[in-house]
């Protein structure tokens, strides 16, 4: 490989990570709902939106994976400084889907910060479920063009999820905003606490830059007004208020996590960190 | 071994059933997009219903035993993303049987005329067959289907989604 090709291939890799680490937090914050749902039905519905976001992770992983798997030796100890990984890596060991989701440390995620936010009540999962939707959305309708074969077959996919997903949380928006006083003092409340973290989803990291110039990744500037359209009319048809504040939390995509993401990351790679290679 | 070709092969994945859907054959559900064979290897692709449906696991071991037990030694399952599975593909003997089971099949042809975001499809009852019917949830307990009830007949029950 070239250096230029080493510099491509790294941001392609992280570039995927950002997406697949947003798919992976956010399916795993909800399906902490699994036998806590408010009615049967809904526990039903979050639990199997859940999976379908931990079904594109795993195809993002291995995506991941493989290119880490082709990058040369100096350039792999470059990339991650968690220990469990590192160790992996430097006894000249490939990697795989399950390594990056079970033996990096929050430093080495790069999910938005709104992903990996506390469940709290059924407005605030619905909130923040709602806004990553919409994203989500409009990411995967573009990357669908994107020139990464795997990226575009991905989107292809998911954006038939999605399209459920978003359907599903933008009806809770206006059943419980349009609802009755406490649930529409809930949403504003959740609306106004979750709004400072919709900004990163629109901020481009290097690694965005560099994959929009190659037509791989996808043009964050296009969507975020797509998004707002949306997302602005269903908050009106719910009767709530969009926040005028305009400052944003920003962090996650540059590996800068809230406390909250190693609470997370402390239940889901428990099993594998205390009894490391294990499998059932 | 004598030479098998890929008839035979389809004539075999036609006895391998969705766990989660058990009338429906994999070849039903559209999922298998290529079968072949070189000496003593077949390779059978399939294309996931959903991209976290837990049966394809359960699905890949089907089909590998279902080769195996006739003789292939080496079975290779490959995993295909794109194009993305769509019940365009379910056969029509499959929403046949489907409807039997009581489950409402896929009433419209998703590449030709997408649903617009809050759009719904009118699914009839499949015991009583009338159009009077509520959507429950969007989701069940398969990622593929959504929980309806008739107003008519008053039964509740299940759709495989347009998809």
């Amino acid at each position: 490989m070239t250096n230029q090709q080493v510099n491509q291939s790294t941001s392609q890799l992280l570039y995927t990570l950002q997406i697949a680490d947003n798919a992976l937090i956010i399916g795993h914050r909800i399906s902490e709902w699994c036998g806590h749902g408010p009615i049967l039905e809904q526990d039903i519905a979050i639990t199997n939106t859940s999976l379908d976001h931990l079904g594109q992770a795993r195809s993002l992983y291995q995506h991941a994976a493989d290119m880490f798997n082709a990058l040369p030796a100096e350039q792999k100890n470059t990339l991650f400084t968690s220990t469990a990984l590192q160790t992996k890596i430097n006894k000249g060991e490939n990697i795989d889907e399950d390594d990056l989701a079970y033996l990096r440390d929050s430093w080495d995620f790069r999910n938005v910060l709104l992903t990996e936010q506390p469940n709290k009540d059924w407005a605030y999962t619905i909130v923040r479920s709602f806004f990553y939707d919409a994203f989500n959305y409009y990411f995967y309708t573009e990357l669908q063009k994107s020139k990464d074969t795997v990226f575009a077959a991905v989107a292809e996919k998911s954006l038939k999820e999605v399209t459920y997903h978003l359907r599903w949380s933008s009806e809770w928006m206006i059943r419980l905003g349009d609802g009755t006083d406490e649930s529409k003092a809930r949403m504003q409340e959740a609306l106004d606490n979750r709004w400072a973290y919709t900004g990163e989803m629109f901020e481009a990291t290097e690694a965005d830059k560099a994959m929009l110039a190659e037509g791989i990744g996808v043009d964050l500037a296009a969507i975020k007004t797509k998004w707002m359209q949306h997302v602005t009319t269903v908050i009106e048809e719910a009767t709530l208020t969009l926040p005028a504040n305009n400052w944003m939390h920003s962090g996650g995509k540059e590996c800068r996590h809230s406390e909250n993401l190693g609470f997370v990351l402390a239940e889901m790679q428990f099993m594998q960190r205390a009894y490391p290679d294990m499998e059932w | 071994m004598p030479a098998i070709t890929t008839t035979q092969v389809y004539d075999w994945l036609q006895q391998v059933t969705d766990p989660e859907v058990p009338v429906l054959t994999i070849l039903d559900l559209g999922i298998v997009r290529d079968v072949r064979i070189a000496d003593d290897e077949v390779t059978v692709a399939i294309t996931p219903t959903y991209s976290g449906c837990p049966a394809m696991d359960v699905i890949g071991i089907n089909i590998r035993m279902a080769l195996m037990s006739r003789g292939f030694k080496k079975v290779h399952i490959e995993q295909q993303l794109s194009p993305a599975w769509t019940t365009d593909w379910m056969t029509e003997d499959g929403k046949r049987k489907l409807k039997e089971y009581g489950i409402a099949p896929p009433v419209r042809k998703t590449s030709d005329n997408p649903l617009a975001l809050f759009e719904d499809d009118n699914i009839p009852c499949p015991r009583c067959n009338s159009e009077h019917t509520e959507l429950v949830s969007r989701f069940g307990p398969t990622s593929c289907k959504s929980l309806y009830k008739c107003l008519d007949c008053k039964e509740p029950f299940e759709h495989f989604k347009c998809h």
